[in-house]
């Protein structure tokens, strides 16, 4: 007989503590159904999603009744949208945004993730014109979304593609200011950006994956506060082991998962994100967990080295639990989608300052940040390019997904409700870096040895 | 296929009895159960054989949680895999 306690412990993770399987993902290469005739190179994505995909909800659904464990999201990402679009020169890219909206609504997932470019080094026309139109694309689509990549540790950071990005952001949230200005939050700027994701809003399908693949991203808060608060007077060492035996089980539980929806969807599974994903949900906070372990409130002094420690710890656990770990694996920070990063936003603990240094040590960057809607394009730019490089010197992922609120400023609120949860408007500091990125052109790559 | 079936709530007469006619009735074989009461709180784990099951196992699940909704009892039937996939090496 299995042991009584694991199994009132797993319950109480699943029932008490938010345990859940975040998201699967199912990555849908689009390169076989690129053709210069835009329309017909529509209709071909639009069935291959479907054809691939139809029975991704479904398969998640059972698999979530069968085990009892909630699997919230069931999601798609597809080979970067800017590389089909290059063979239909002088088309309309939103038109490809529209296909895939039309195919996330046909498949029922929440999000298709993959309206991307990748620009590390420079612009091709179909980059270019994707960029352009990611306002409109975002604005005229439900369930799109969108990254572009303007920086790796091997090529450098694309400056002209970092001075784009802060109108495309400000544009995007003018284009959705009817709607809470959402559209940001579907766009994600990255460097380094992984190709096995499976997260939202930076999921894509890289060039180098197979035709399709399973990823699974796991998540868990909830359950790592619960077993610290088990344990408080215990040293730093038995709380990076308490992490790493937790992160164990919930990448486990992943990875049985990830190996099921690969079966019964008869797809090959690609890897398992390990990744502490927050919702706003009381008790599912990552914010919590840096509390928990003895900061007053997150932004404190400390907190850099507690979310280190639990990065590390997160990764250290989850590795052993699963054959392929991928994607962006590690502890997410997104300030409205966190209850402890909100109420340490409202509080004054934490600052955008503060923010980007705990980014040099967590698995993405600065996340779901509201800003003032006054804020130039260029400060966003410079905000993307000081984030940018933290990632390309560190070999690190790193990304950006600000969102701008039009009409609103600091101490206002801004809420979207559900899983991107909402929060205060941070104030961003000022002085004018406009100089600075008007130079455009590429930030060399930084030297690999030498490491001080 | 082996399912754990865990029973947690108030205790009352009929707990045990309700959740094994239920399993009786669509071939389900209890292989072995535990229970405690912990002050009046009842808490029973039932490892059951769902291999001749008569209806798909999201089926037996929802009707284990719906009898349990009545009793005002919290029923999960959970897959034997998670529980030796999480706590064993």
């Amino acid at each position: 007989m299995i042991d009584t306690h694991d199994i009132l412990e797993t319950i109480q993770m699943i029932d008490n503590e938010n345990l859940d399987v975040r998201t699967i993902t199912m990555g849908i290469s689009l390169l076989d159904c690129i053709d210069s005739d835009i329309q017909k190179a529509c209709d071909k994505i639009y069935d291959k999603i479907c054809r691939y995909a139809g029975n991704l909800v479904k398969t998640g659904e059972d698999i979530s009744k069968d085990y009892g464990i909630p699997i919230i999201h069931k999601r798609i990402s597809v080979t970067p949208i800017s590389i089909v679009a290059a063979a239909c020169q002088g088309s309309d890219p939103v038109r490809f945004a529209l296909t895939l909206d039309r195919a996330a609504k046909a498949t029922g997932v929440n999000f298709v993730g993959g309206y991307s470019a990748l620009v590390h080094k420079g612009f091709s026309p179909g980059d270019y014109a994707l960029i352009q139109s990611i306002p409109e694309a975002l604005s005229r689509t439900e369930f799109v979304c969108s990254s572009v990549n303007v920086g790796t540790t091997k090529a450098g950071i694309n400056m002209d593609a970092v001075q784009k990005m802060g109108h495309v952001v400000l544009e995007t949230a003018e284009a959705t200011k009817d709607q809470n200005c959402i559209g940001p939050a579907k766009l994600v700027v990255f460097c380094n950006a992984p190709e096995d994701n499976p997260f939202m809003a930076g999921a894509f399908h890289g060039t180098g994956e197979p035709d399709c693949e399973i990823n699974v991203g796991v998540s868990g808060p909830g359950v790592v506060r619960a077993a610290l608060a088990k344990a408080p007077n215990c040293d730093i060492s038995q709380v990076a082991d308490i992490v790493k035996k937790t992160a164990f089980k919930v990448t486990r539980m992943g990875q049985l998962v990830a190996q099921e929806a690969s079966r019964r969807l008869c797809v090959p599974f690609g890897i398992i994100d390990l990744s502490l994903a927050p919702t706003p949900a009381v008790g599912d906070s990552v914010a919590h967990i840096l509390e928990e372990m003895g900061l007053e409130s997150c932004g404190a002094h400390g907190t850099t080295a507690a979310l280190a420690l639990l990065n590390d710890a997160v990764k250290k656990g989850g590795v052993m639990a699963s054959s392929h770990v991928g994607g962006l694996s590690g502890a997410f920070i997104p300030v409205t989608e966190d209850a402890g990063m909100i109420a340490a936003a409202r509080c004054g603990s934490l600052s955008i300052t503060k923010l980007e240094a705990m980014t040099s040590v967590c698995s993405v960057g600065l996340d779901m940040i509201v800003i003032p809607g006054d804020v130039p394009p260029e400060i966003i730019s410079a905000i993307i390019a000081d984030e940018a490089a933290i990632g390309m010197v560190n070999s690190k992922t790193t990304a950006v997904r600000l969102i701008p609120a039009i009409g609103k400023k600091v101490g206002d609120e801004l809420n979207f409700g559900g899983l991107l949860g909402g929060g205060p408007v941070m104030e961003v500091n000022r002085f004018s870096p406009m100089k600075f990125i008007q130079r455009g052109g590429r930030l060399p790559a930084p030297l690999q040895s030498l490491k001080n | 296929m082996r399912a754990v079936v865990t029973v947690i709530g108030k205790d009352m007469v009929g707990i045990l009895a309700r959740v094994s006619a239920i399993c009786a009735k669509n071939q389900v074989n209890v292989i072995e159960v535990t229970q405690s009461v912990l002050q009046d709180l009842f808490a029973m784990i039932m490892l059951v054989d769902i291999s001749k099951c008569m209806i798909p196992f999201s089926q037996l699940s929802d009707e284990l949680t719906a009898s349990g909704k009545d009793m005002n009892l919290t029923i999960h039937v959970m897959h034997e895999d998670i529980f030796n996939s999480m706590h064993r090496i």
